[in-house]
């Protein structure tokens, strides 16, 4: 019983290793970090640089970290990475006519809903709203008289 | 009837993206590098450390770049398929030695047999950076002109070679220089 638990103890902190960045100068500190956060491991793909053990992960940091020391700018370091590994890199897919489905196709697929919404909403308001004539309500009348018969 | 029309057509159309989904293999990026030109490197060579090779090799003639190392197990599934080609004369293969130990990559050729007209040494996995490489193997296709014209990820299978890399090599080649 005390190994299952040592196990399962042990089971919850494998997922809290994350990892460790190399230790950068103060002045590229948070350059640093905010790049290493919008780019993508392609090995472990739902991972950003920053959080990834990966080999590669490891590998690219250090690359930041070297084009950060040549004194590079954000956009050519990720412009260098963008070259070599496309826009899958990014973390955040740029906004551009192949992207735009995946942008926008979530606000046209609320808009459909809300329309559909509205229009239900609409209708279910009419039908409550027109009270029976006369004649109706004398044959509801009478088909419940006849039903409580 | 007209009623359920419309959703019978979503039903359709988010059915057909989830099949198409379904078949693709995510873990394979499309390179950017396809149709560039080769990027640039200069390493030591693994079986005589004095001597370069360079993307300067591969000019006016068709070549495959393969990325291995002798720690990665798909590279070996692959291995007799990259032999088999050596033997035949198809192409030549260059290999890029990817973050590899020199001694263990000289033992993995004495064992499995090299198929290699050169192998790089990319101890460090810089040049492999400066190529997109993100997982071994992979093996890129580079034309006459030293453009990339193709890029496999993953082990190369019998199929693949037969259907995809080796007519594209002979389209290559028959291509004027």
């Amino acid at each position: 019983m005390r190994e299952f638990f040592g196990f399962i103890v042990g089971a919850l902190f494998c997922f809290s290793v994350l990892a460790q960045p190399e230790a950068v100068a103060p002045e590229h500190e948070s350059r640093y970090y905010s790049l290493l956060k919008e780019l993508r491991c392609l090995v472990c793909q739902n991972q950003t640089i920053a959080e990834s053990d990966a080999g590669l992960a490891k590998d690219l940091r250090g690359e930041v970290k070297t084009m950060l020391y040549a004194g590079a700018t954000d956009s050519e370091i990720i412009e260098f990475m963008v070259s070599r590994y496309g826009d899958f890199v990014l973390y955040r897919p740029p906004l551009k006519p192949t992207t735009w489905l995946l942008w926008f196709g979530p606000f046209i697929l609320l808009a459909i809903g809300l329309l559909a919404l509205a229009r239900v909403l609409r209708r279910q308001k009419n039908m409550s709203s027109s009270p029976l004539t006369e004649e109706e309500q004398a044959k509801v009348e009478s088909i419940l008289g006849h039903t409580e018969e | 009837m007209s009623k359920y029309f419309l959703p019978v057509i979503l039903f359709f159309i988010l059915a057909s993206f989830l099949f198409v989904g379904l078949h693709r293999d995510p873990t394979t990026v499309s390179s950017p590098l396809i149709g560039k030109p080769a990027p640039q490197f200069s390493l030591p060579r693994l079986q005589d450390s004095e001597a370069v090779v360079s993307e300067r090799d591969f000019q006016g003639k068709v070549v495959l770049l393969n990325v291995w190392a002798s720690w990665c197990l798909a590279c070996r599934d692959e291995h007799p398929i990259l032999t088999e080609m050596a033997h035949h004369k198809v192409v030549p293969i260059y290999g890029l030695n990817y973050k590899d130990e020199s001694a263990d990559a000289l033992r993995y050729l004495a064992d499995f047999g090299n198929p290699y007209v050169a192998n790089a040494v990319d101890f460090s996995g810089r040049v492999g950076i400066e190529w997109g490489v993100y997982g071994v193997p992979e093996t890129f296709v580079v034309d006459k002109a030293g453009i990339i014209r193709y890029k496999h990820i993953g082990a190369i299978t019998q199929k693949d070679a037969d259907e995809k890399l080796l007519p594209l090599v002979r389209q290559l080649q028959s291509e004027a220089p």
